[in-house]
């Protein structure tokens, strides 16, 4: 078995089809994009996986088990992290406390040793600190630790989620339009936090990603949606030379 | 100005961030433990009633503040507390025991109030607690043999092994003062812990909590629980210091004056707590004042300005005749509300802040300061 496989995995509201039988397998340490126009059913493919919607049919697995049943705030501890496409950052948090609520799912000390503030959880606070430490090292957010995610601009919030995200040691992280609202040198800096994603920190990657330049310069294999369909997989050169694939974005 | 540089985690970790404020707050320590001693009994039991108020406060904040769920039906986890320590005391169980007993018993109550939260949201989850506050004041009406029905339930004077301690004494002021310095001990442990943390999570964002690996379900009801045990832990000093309570006492409008606590306060710190209770205990004998005096004042400087005397009294009796109408409390109160959260969102605390950043960098402090910076989505930009 592969690292990460979705197969034939549907999802329907009401009378529409948003995810229609769609199959793919990720392997550890790729880079994986999955394109396609607006409504094409991407989101809901990430929403599948992070369990927040329940399939109406098909099975995702991740290392070998069968994650199609697991509740959704268990998703992060087998280690899939994701950002969101309209980001859903806790907006009159510090910045410090968003990356901290991403190291949720290592938490282990008991409601009343939180309220005693027991030695031990003041150990594993300061270990989960050195940890969010690094994460801001890595993306160069030393800036705003401090500052209220609420004044901070739209640039700097979205590599803001992908810090909370990477600060649950993901082994898989999921990213929902990384440059969406970035500016050309923000997407290129994102461009290339992705690919140290995966070469520094080993982390796979599986994202959704509109910028084409983007995608030619960061994806191992790309797969193409329409109207929940799959239209073609492969290198990015050939799902992009793929007719079917013009043909969709081109609107014919 | 102050600039500190952190050079460790524990200097983010703690709860007094710098030596100033070991200084200031031990200052004020000394204030509260000296106020006995020097104020009048009135002024010391109103301040009685400003450590329960701002107990409850600590308890909404950690509830509505902190975890985004609102509640009118504080009143009722007051009852609950109030209601077991005296019925326990009238069993003949010690303070001791039936203290933290009535914490535990109200607080598994408030978790099973939380369960209807997992599935509500907003206006539904406060209509939820208004009906739950209707059922506990209906309870204690019908449940004659524990709670003596509408006649309401004499306490008695609180008794701490052997010593009683009655509720003007100044022993029970520092209970008071004691109970309110833990609790918040306790509210602050928690938010710098990563249970506190989950609940903010749960205020702003519930799709990214859950992905975060937050159980929803279980911290909604960890923070009813919490929430509902302190304020437990307020009624039974509340049932103390009244000395008498019957289900009257604990109503919508007591509920309405917890919330007016956060909201006038700032339900973002322990501050706020305090600074709102503050300002409700004392608004109260303000009210009061105004009601007795506005109108003889009015009417008298009507009639020194030529109006005739039956005039004059006329006009005394109508003003009065409106002050004492019931429901007016209720009136000013909605208005306070309408009013704080229209200009002054973050309460007395989040103007105290302003005031003080004012000072700090004066004279580079902008207008701007607080004010929320447009941002905007790419989905809102396409429209
Ligand atoms: N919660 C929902 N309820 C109903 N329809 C939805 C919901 N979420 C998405 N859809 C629909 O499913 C389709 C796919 O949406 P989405 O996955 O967000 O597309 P993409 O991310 O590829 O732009 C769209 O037609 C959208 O309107
Ligand atoms: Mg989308």
């Amino acid at each position: 078995m592969s690292f990460f496989t979705v197969d034939g995995i549907s999802l329907q509201f009401g009378g529409l089809k948003a995810v229609d039988d769609v199959s793919f397998s990720v392997s550890k340490g790729e880079i994986f994009t999955i394109i396609g126009p607006n409504g094409a059913g991407k989101t809901s493919i990430f929403n599948l996986i992070s369990r927040l919607y329940n399939p109406t049919s098909g099975r995702l697995s991740f290392e070998d088990s069968d994650i199609t049943e697991v509740p959704p705030h268990q998703i992060a501890k087998l280690g899939i992290a994701r950002t969101f496409q309209n980001i859903e950052l806790f907006e009159n948090a510090s910045m410090l406390a968003n990356l901290l609520v991403g190291r949720h799912c290592h938490a282990t000390t008991a409601l009343w040793q939180d309220m005693l503030f027991m030695p031990s959880v003041r150990r594993a606070e300061k270990a989960h600190r050195r940890k969010v430490e690094e994460v801001i090292e890595f993306l160069d957010l030393q800036a705003y630790r401090d500052k209220i995610i609420a004044g901070l601009p739209y640039g700097v919030r979205k590599v803001i989620e992908v810090a909370r995200a990477l600060c649950s040691e993901p082994k898989l992280i999921l990213l929902d339009e990384p440059s969406s609202g970035l500016n050309v040198e923000e997407t290129d800096d994102m461009s290339f936090w992705i690919r140290d994603i995966r070469s520094e920190l080993g982390i796979t990657v599986l994202m959704v990603e509109h910028d084409m330049s983007l995608v030619n310069r960061v994806s191992d294999r790309v797969l193409a949606l329409n109207y929940g369909k799959v239209l073609a997989s492969g290198t990015p050169s050939e799902v992009q030379a793929h007719p079917d694939v013009i043909a969709a974005y081109l609107g014919a | 100005m102050r600039f500190i540089f952190k050079t460790d985690y524990d200097q983010d970790i703690r709860i007094l961030k710098h030596s100033g404020y070991w200084w200031s707050y031990g200052i004020l320590l000394a204030v509260m433990v000296a106020t006995p001693y020097v104020l009048g009994s009135y002024m010391q039991s109103q301040l009685v009633f400003v450590f329960i108020y701002a107990i409850v406060g600590v308890a909404l904040m950690i509830l509505t503040g902190f975890t985004g769920q609102a509640s009118l039906g504080h009143a009722a986890f007051l009852a609950i507390g109030a209601y077991t320590a005296g019925f326990m005391q009238s069993l003949g169980v010690p303070f001791i025991v039936y203290f933290p007993l009535a914490a535990v018993l109200t607080g598994v109550v408030g978790a099973l109030v939380g369960f209807p939260a997992l599935r509500l949201h907003g206006i539904y989850l406060v209509i939820a607690t208004i009906a739950f506050a209707f059922i506990v004041e209906e309870v204690l009406a019908r449940w004659e043999s524990v709670t003596h029905g509408n006649e309401g339930m004499r306490v008695r004077t609180l008794d701490l092994f052997d010593i009683p301690i009655p509720r003007d004494s100044d022993a029970f002021y520092f209970l008071c003062l004691l109970v309110l310095v833990g609790v918040s001990v306790l509210a602050l442990n928690l938010l710098r812990s990563p249970t506190g943390r989950a609940f903010i999570a749960i205020r702003d964002s519930e799709t990214a909590g859950k992905s975060m690996g937050i159980d929803l379900a279980a911290y909604k009801v960890k923070s009813f629980a919490i929430s509902a045990a302190i304020t437990g832990m307020a009624g039974v000093l509340f049932a103390h210091k009244m000395t008498f309570i019957s289900p009257e006492m604990f109503t919508l409008l007591l509920s309405i004056e917890f919330i007016m606590v956060i909201i006038i306060g700032g339900a973002f710190g322990v501050h706020g707590a305090i600074f709102g209770a503050i300002f409700i205990v004392m608004v109260d004998p303000f009210l009061t004042a105004l009601k007795d005096d506005v109108p003889v004042l009015v009417s008298s400087i009507a009639s020194s300005l030529g109006m005739a005397k039956e005039t004059a009294t006329d006009l005394r009796d109508d003003l009065s005749r409106i002050g004492s109408a019931a429901g007016l409390k209720g009136a000013i109160y909605g208005l306070i509300i309408m009013m704080f959260i229209l200009f002054e969102p973050y309460g007395l605390y989040g103007r105290w802040l302003k005031v003080k950043l004012f000072f700090q960098l004066f004279p580079l402090y902008k207008r701007a300061t607080f004010k929320r910076q447009k941002t905007y989505v790419k989905s809102e930009r396409n429209r």
